[in-house]
């Protein structure tokens, strides 16, 4: 239980997606004009982090993984598919996004029309892929941790994004250079708000 | 001007990928610190980014419209999955200090930026040079970033040490900052700022 918290401390301050490691920054830096429309992207990103992260596991673990068929028998304890794994990371993003999208259209129409253009825009978001590639390279052992990973690293991209939606939108009517207006100032904020999340570093539970 | 000449040096500068379409941040800030991995990422960037623009020019007749996102991610995959083996064959070290985010190079938003609003309207050849063209403009903000990052931070271009020895002797330190994540943001806001300075029809109302 310990060990899951930490997990999850260290995802959303630490190793926090946007500060430490500038995933999903297209989106990141698109999207975050008002607060509504980014807690919007923000909620799609936890869900489907929260879904995809654990499948990969299954995926790297039970098929891709060196000796990870042995499952299927002895003859197949030795082959290695992860050169195979960006490919089926990406292919089971892809469908998980659409499947996800599917379902939420039939049973919550109003999250769907909420969320509307962000849930397809998702599978192209480099923190989705990116949460699954540190979840193979961290190796975590159970599929507990996977999720809880999962779900830490959405939320921490979640929190960036409402942050510097809230900021720009005060900054909005301040007076500012001209050349460094819209996205120069962004830039230069999102680094600020960086330096800020690494005063988290070194925390341990 | 020739049309396709056009296509190549337009990227470079009016219509940079990074600073103007703000396409592919993710991986432009966190292989920044030294050069060397700024080249590398840049050049496979490149890569990708003219042979996948190339190889959908050619399939864009015939896929349907439905499905060309996936279809799209199948090609970028399988084209990365081959430069990642290259990498790892012959320049294992920095293929190791990229990490995932060779891997990541699939969702760069160059790459599907660029499919969608050019390979998908256009004829192979030009596709191809649009490609080369914005895996340059990119690559050109890279190994700018990274430039200024290694000789403040490190005191060192690609490796080799050109602070001279007596400035240290004389109290001269390195800017441990500037290796931090933070300082690429920022790095990047001074240079859209320099950029839009110079060139006003750029600049955001």
């Amino acid at each position: 239980m310990e060990n899951l918290l930490d997990i999850f401390v260290k995802s959303v301050f630490i190793d926090n997606m946007i500060f430490a490691y500038f995933l999903g920054m297209c989106s990141y830096l698109a999207v975050s004009k008002t607060v509504n429309t980014s807690l919007g992207l923000g909620i799609a990103v936890v869900f489907v982090q929260v879904i995809t992260v654990p499948v990969n596991w299954l995926m790297e673990n039970y098929l891709l993984k060196a000796g990870a068929l042995s499952w299927l028998g002895e003859e197949f304890a030795d082959i290695d598919l992860s050169f195979l794994s960006f490919i089926m990371f990406i292919a089971i993003i892809a469908g998980m996004v659409q499947l996800v999208e599917m379902i939420v259209e039939k049973f919550a129409p109003a999250l769907y029309n909420s969320l509307g253009i962000f849930l397809p825009l998702i599978a192209v978001n480099c923190a989705i892929l990116g949460g699954s590639l540190f979840m193979q390279e961290r190796e975590y052992a159970t599929i507990a941790e996977a999720t809880v990973y999962g779900f830490g690293s959405g939320f921490g991209w979640a929190i960036a994004i409402v942050a510097l939606a809230a900021i720009r939108e005060k900054v909005r009517y301040s007076h500012i250079p001209a050349p460094l207006k819209g996205l120069g100032s962004t830039f230069i904020i999102t680094g600020l708000m960086a330096i800020a999340f690494m005063s988290f570093m070194g925390i341990k539970l | 001007m020739s049309k396709n000449m056009k296509l190549l040096t337009e990227p470079l500068n009016l219509n940079n990928p990074i600073t103007v379409q703000v396409l592919g941040i993710c991986s432009a800030l966190a292989v920044t610190v030294k050069m060397e991995p700024a080249f590398v990422m840049a050049l496979s960037v490149t890569i990708v980014t003219a042979f996948s623009n190339l190889i959908i020019s050619m399939l864009r007749n015939t896929i349907p419209t439905r499905i060309r996102i996936i279809v799209q991610l199948v090609v970028v995959a399988a084209l990365v999955i081959i430069v990642d083996q290259i990498l790892k064959a012959y320049v294992y070290d920095v293929s190791k200090q990229l990490s995932v985010f060779v891997g990541l190079i699939i969702t760069n938003c160059i790459i599907m930026g660029r499919l969608e609003a050019f390979a998908l309207g256009n004829k192979p050849w030009p596709s191809f040079v649009d490609g080369i063209g914005n895996g340059a403009g990119y690559g050109l903000i890279l190994i700018a970033v990274a430039f200024l990052r290694e000789l403040t931070g490190s005191g060192t271009i690609w490796g080799f040490q050109v602070i001279p020895n007596s400035f240290y002797a004389a109290g001269y330190e390195n800017n441990g900052l500037m290796i931090l994540p933070p300082m690429a943001l920022i790095t990047i806001g001074i240079i859209i700022w320099i950029q839009r300075a110079k060139v006003s029809s750029l600049i955001e109302k």
